[in-house]
C-alpha cells in the first residue's frame, strides 16, 4: 500500500519542518523528491541527506513561491527533466502573530503572498502536467487555526482557511481528469514555526489534546503520503484533520 | 505540409482528444454543443494543439475557438504549409 514508485512529487518549504519531514516520508515510499526552499540552501541540503538516508532521491528546486513566473518555470523544467508531476504538496508558509488591533498590512501581505498565492501558483503550475497524464495529487497544508481561529493569528488563520475554498474548487475542476486536491490541516507540531509557544500555552494544549501531546513532523507527513497514493484516488476536496484530536 | 494535412491532423486531435467519432468533426460542428466539450476539455484540447503545432495560442484566442473551423483556420494560419 502507498507505494509511490516513480511519482515526481514537489514539496514546497521543504527546508525545514513539516515540509521536510513530507518530503523524507515521500521519497522513503519511492517517489522522486523536489525540495524546494526559499533561503536557506544548507537545511533543504539536510532535508536531501535525509531523504537518501531513508533510500529516496531527489534534488534541491530553490524558488520563492510567491513569484508566479518562478514557479512555473521551475514546474516546466521539472516536468521536461523527469516527467509528469504526479504529487505537489503546497507547504510553504509564514506566520506573524498579531493582535489585530496591531495587525499590519505589509505582515498580512505576505502571508496572503507566500501561503495563498503560493498554493494557488504551484496547483496552476502541476495540474497542467497532471491533467495531462491524468493522474495529480495536490495537497495543501493548512492549520488547525484556519478552522478554529486563534488570538494573535487573525491574519495567518483567515490565509490558512483560504485553503479550504481553494482546494475544493481545484477538487470539483480536474476531478474528472484523474486529480485530487485535498488539505492537510496540522494541529500543533514541534517546528520552528511553533518554537517561540510558552510552556504555559504548551501545557494548554496537551491538556485540551486527546492524544496527549504536540505533533511531530512525521504525524502530518504520514497523511500526505496517504492522500498521494495511488489508494486515495476516492477522496478529493477533503480537509484532513492532524492534530490528536484537537478539533473533530 | 499542405494547409489540408494540417487540417486534417487538427480534426484527429480533436477526435482523439475529445474521445468522438472522426466524422463528427465537421468543420462548422460547435465544440460545446455538437462535441460535448465542456470549458475544461476546451482549454486541454487547447494545450494539446500547442504541444502538437509548437504554437502559443493564447486565452483571448481560445474564447474565439468555437467550432472546429475556428481551431483549424487558427492553426492553419500559424504554421506554415510545406511542400
Amino acid at each position: 500500500m502507498f507505494d509511490l514508485s516513480g511519482r515526481v512529487a514537489l514539496v514546497t518549504g521543504a527546508s525545514r519542518g513539516i515540509g521536510r519531514a513530507t518530503a523524507v516520508a515521500l521519497a522513503s515510499q519511492g517517489a522522486w523528491v523536489a525540495v524546494n526552499y526559499a533561503t536557506n540552501a544548507a537545511a533543504a541540503e539536510e532535508t536531501l541527506a535525509a531523504m537518501r538516508a531513508a533510500g529516496g532521491d531527489g534534488e534541491l528546486l530553490p524558488f520563492d513561491v510567491s513569484d508566479a513566473a518562478a514557479v512555473t518555470a521551475a514546474v516546466e523544467g521539472l516536468v521536461q527533466r523527469k516527467g509528469p508531476m504526479a504529487i505537489a504538496v503546497a507547504n510553504a508558509g509564514v506566520n506573524v502573530d498579531a493582535l489585530l488591533l496591531r495587525a499590519q498590512e505589509e505582515d498580512f501581505d505576505r502571508m496572503l503572498a507566500t501561503n495563498v498565492k503560493g498554493t494557488l501558483f504551484l496547483a496552476k503550475a502541476a495540474v497542467r502536467s497532471m491533467m495531462k497524464a491524468r493522474f495529480g495529487r495536490i495537497i495543501a497544508v493548512s492549520s488547525v487555526v484556519g478552522a478554529m481561529g486563534n488570538a494573535g493569528q487573525t491574519m495567518y488563520a483567515a490565509s490558512k482557511s483560504a485553503l479550504v475554498g481553494m482546494a475544493r474548487s481545484i477538487a470539483r475542476e480536474y476531478g474528472s481528469r484523474g486529480v485530487t486536491c485535498n488539505v492537510v490541516s496540522p494541529g500543533y507540531v514541534e517546528t520552528d514555526m511553533t518554537a517561540g509557544m510558552t510552556d504555559e500555552v504548551r501545557k494548554k494544549l496537551i491538556e485540551m489534546t486527546p492524544a496527549g501531546r504536540i505533533g511531530r513532523p512525521e504525524d502530518v507527513a504520514a497523511a500526505v503520503v496517504y492522500l498521494a497514493s495511488a489508494e486515495a484516488a476516492w477522496v478529493t476536496g477533503q480537509v484532513l484533520g492532524v492534530n490528536g484530536g484537537l478539533r473533530m | 505540409m499542405t494547409g489540408s494535412d494540417v487540417s486534417e491532423r487538427v480534426r484527429a486531435l480533436i477526435a482523439n482528444n475529445l474521445d468522438v467519432p472522426l466524422e463528427q468533426v465537421r468543420p462548422e460542428a460547435s465544440f460545446i454543443n455538437d462535441l460535448q466539450a465542456d470549458s475544461l476539455a476546451i482549454v486541454e484540447l487547447v494545450l494539446a494543439l500547442e504541444e502538437e503545432f509548437g504554437v502559443e495560442i493564447p486565452d483571448e484566442a481560445t474564447d474565439k475557438i468555437r467550432a472546429v473551423q475556428d481551431a483549424i483556420d487558427y492553426i492553419v494560419a500559424r504554421v506554415p504549409a510545406k511542400s
